[in-house]
């Protein structure tokens, strides 16, 4: 177990590497300096920039001194934001989208797992259509299309909760943009509760539960969830970077103050550090959660274990 | 116990009573129909400014169908050309990834060994990578070019057809026809291109069919952003964002062009379902 844990760790390294060789050497090569959108610069003045910021040494010095820094958790300077560091940026900015990110990935588990049981316990009735309709329609409608659309039904005609902003903290202003977020991914789970449970119900082994005549509560609850739970425990690696994703452009449609809007302007603005140092950070973040979910994965399905 | 149930005429069987799917087909192919053919017949040109009707409502009286948007450009053209753009990523960006990812899971599982050893351990690394924020990379890299939109969307999206791909390879490799053809003596690219892609394509449909509306909902998420197609040229995604900044005063442009991207998603996620229930083969002894 513990070997499988380490070597799972020793692998996600050139992951996280090339990661960072790729978003380096790529966000170096766009056309287009950090200095452009500013009034002309004189030659001196702009000199003195790139010597400052180190611009003017060979790509593979920029790269390891980038490293070295990361390594200390230093993202550098933010070209635009000029009086702040990346750190600074993403320890602002991460707290928000965590709360967000994380609620609403509490909702989908709950929500979807919940739903698409039921689903598969019922399968083929009413409540088994209505359920799968319903995730078609969570999958089938973008969030940015579902958010403006809800912001115009709850904020704006019936004016049960705030358009956007975080307000003074008030949870109320982050109930749709969690909602919004947790959409996709409820259906998401649903589909695959739903399908795993109906595999896991027709196994020999609940229909020796039921001969033995144990209680369906207890067969469901006690031998039919956990291994029905499995594809979802793997699907919580890509599900995290759905909702990191999808909280970028939930971010910047309820104006919260996260790092996805960070990123966002960044890319825009051709912003080269922030814009690293986001993906370098949400790098780490799914390369780390995958790592997470394999290891638990291989504790919850023994046929793992190597 | 049956004999001679080709897997295409089983297929088409399974899929022509999946109400749904049929349902989805009959609807996307209208859709690209009226994309296609329907700006053409409009007296409005998309790029058309009208000062005496900015944000006008939909009404038949002015020939505006879907309304006009904030410069008075039609938006009935507007949201079809989007759609021209939307459809168009979809079934590029999808090629890209499906000459990338079938010649690459081909490759890897035919050698099989180390060399697929090496070719599936770089697959896993870039699994890893967050995807969106490199296709955003490469757009603030590339500028944006709305080939490279193509390109670049679906240069990132071929991870899982590899995949695929290479596992069907896999156990496809060993069959007799394919030992056969090796006994006859027939040179390895030539196996691979006529013996074991033909073999693939029942589980490429499928895939197909689930990559297009992912491909496309990456675009609008690109365009939503400002950061895929350029104005005037417009997409389902920048439609969307325009609309979404107007929708207090003129709901119109966020309604029309959404329900054309919902639909359109909708419709190739129900024939992708659809297609995997009558393609797949391991349930075909239950039918």
């Amino acid at each position: 177990m513990l070997n499988f844990a380490i070597r799972r760790f020793l692998g996600a390294i050139p992951t996280l590497l090339i990661l960072i060789g790729l978003a380096f050497i790529l966000i170096r090569l766009a056309p287009g300096g950090p200095f452009d959108a500013e009034k002309q610069l004189s030659p001196e003045i702009e000199a003195n920039l790139r010597l400052a910021y180190h611009l003017d040494e060979p790509l593979y010095r920029q790269f390891g001194r980038y490293l070295g820094n990361l390594l200390r958790g230093d993202f550098g300077p933010s070209f635009q934001y000029r009086d702040f560091s990346v750190t600074e940026l993403i320890r602002s900015g991460f707290p928000v989208s965590l709360r967000l990110g994380g609620l609403a990935m509490l909702l989908g588990l709950v929500v979807g797992i919940f739903a698409g049981s039921i689903a598969a316990l019922r399968q083929n009735t009413l409540t088994d259509y209505a359920v799968m309709t319903a995730s078609m329609t969570g999958i089938s409608i973008p969030n940015f299309v579902m958010a403006p659309v809800l912001i115009l039904l709850f904020a704006v005609h019936l004016n049960w909760l705030p358009a956007g902003g975080l307000g003074d903290g008030d949870f109320r202003h982050l109930v749709l943009p969690i909602i919004v977020l947790a959409l996709p991914q409820i259906a998401y789970i649903a589909r695959l509760t739903r399908g795993s449970m109906i595999e896991v119900l027709r196994s020999d082994y609940i229909r020796t539960a039921r001969a033995q005549g144990l209680p369906e509560r207890t067969i469901i609850i006690r031998h039919a969830l956990k291994p029905a739970l499995l594809p979802v425990v793997s699907y919580l690696g890509p599900a995290t970077a759905a909702v990191i994703t999808g909280s970028v452009v939930i971010e910047q449609i309820f104006g919260l103050p996260g790092l996805g809007r960070y990123f966002v302007q960044g890319a825009l603005n051709r912003d080269y550090t922030l814009v690293m140092g986001v993906v370098v950070f949400y790098g780490i973040l799914i390369i780390s959660f995958n790592f997470i979910v394999d290891v638990v994965y291989g504790y919850l399905d023994p046929r793992q274990k190597r | 116990m049956n004999r001679g149930r080709s897997l295409w005429s089983d297929a088409r069987r399974v899929l022509r009573r999946n109400r749904a799917a049929m349902t989805a087909l009959i609807v996307l192919t209208s859709l690209t129909l009226l994309v296609v053919i329907a700006p053409a017949l409009s007296p409005f040109s998309f790029d058309d400014t009208d000062w005496e009707q900015m944000s006008v409502p939909p009404s038949l009286t002015s020939g505006h169908l879907f309304g006009t948007d904030a410069l008075g450009r039609d938006l009935f053209v507007r949201t079809l050309y989007g759609g021209r753009i939307s459809l168009m990523v979809g079934v590029v960006a999808t090629i890209v990834s499906l000459l990338i990812g079938i010649s690459y899971g081909a490759v890897s599982g035919y050698f099989g060994g180390r060399i697929d050893q090496v070719m599936m351990r770089i697959v896993d690394i870039l699994y890893a990578m967050p995807f969106m924020f490199l296709v955003i990379l490469l757009m603030v890299f590339f500028g944006r070019n709305i080939f490279l939109i193509f390109v670049a969307i679906g240069a990132i999206n071929w991870l899982d057809m590899a995949r695929i791909v290479r596992g069907q390879t896999l156990s496809l490799k060993n069959r007799e026809f394919i030992e056969a053809a090796r006994a006859v003596g027939v040179s390895t690219p030539r196996i691979i291109r006529r013996h074991i892609i033909p073999n693939l394509l029942g589980v490429v449909v499928v895939y197909v069919t689930l990559t297009i509306p992912q491909v496309i909902l990456v675009e609008s998420f690109l365009s939503f952003l400002g950061l895929g197609v350029q104005e005037p040229m417009t997409s389902w995604g920048a439609l969307v964002n325009d609309g979404a900044q107007e929708m207090e005063s003129a709901p119109w442009m966020l309604i029309f062009p959404a329900l054309f991207l919902a639909a359109t998603l909708f419709c190739f996620n129900f024939i992708g379902d659809g297609l995997r229930d009558a393609l797949d083969p391991r349930d075909r002894s239950e039918r």
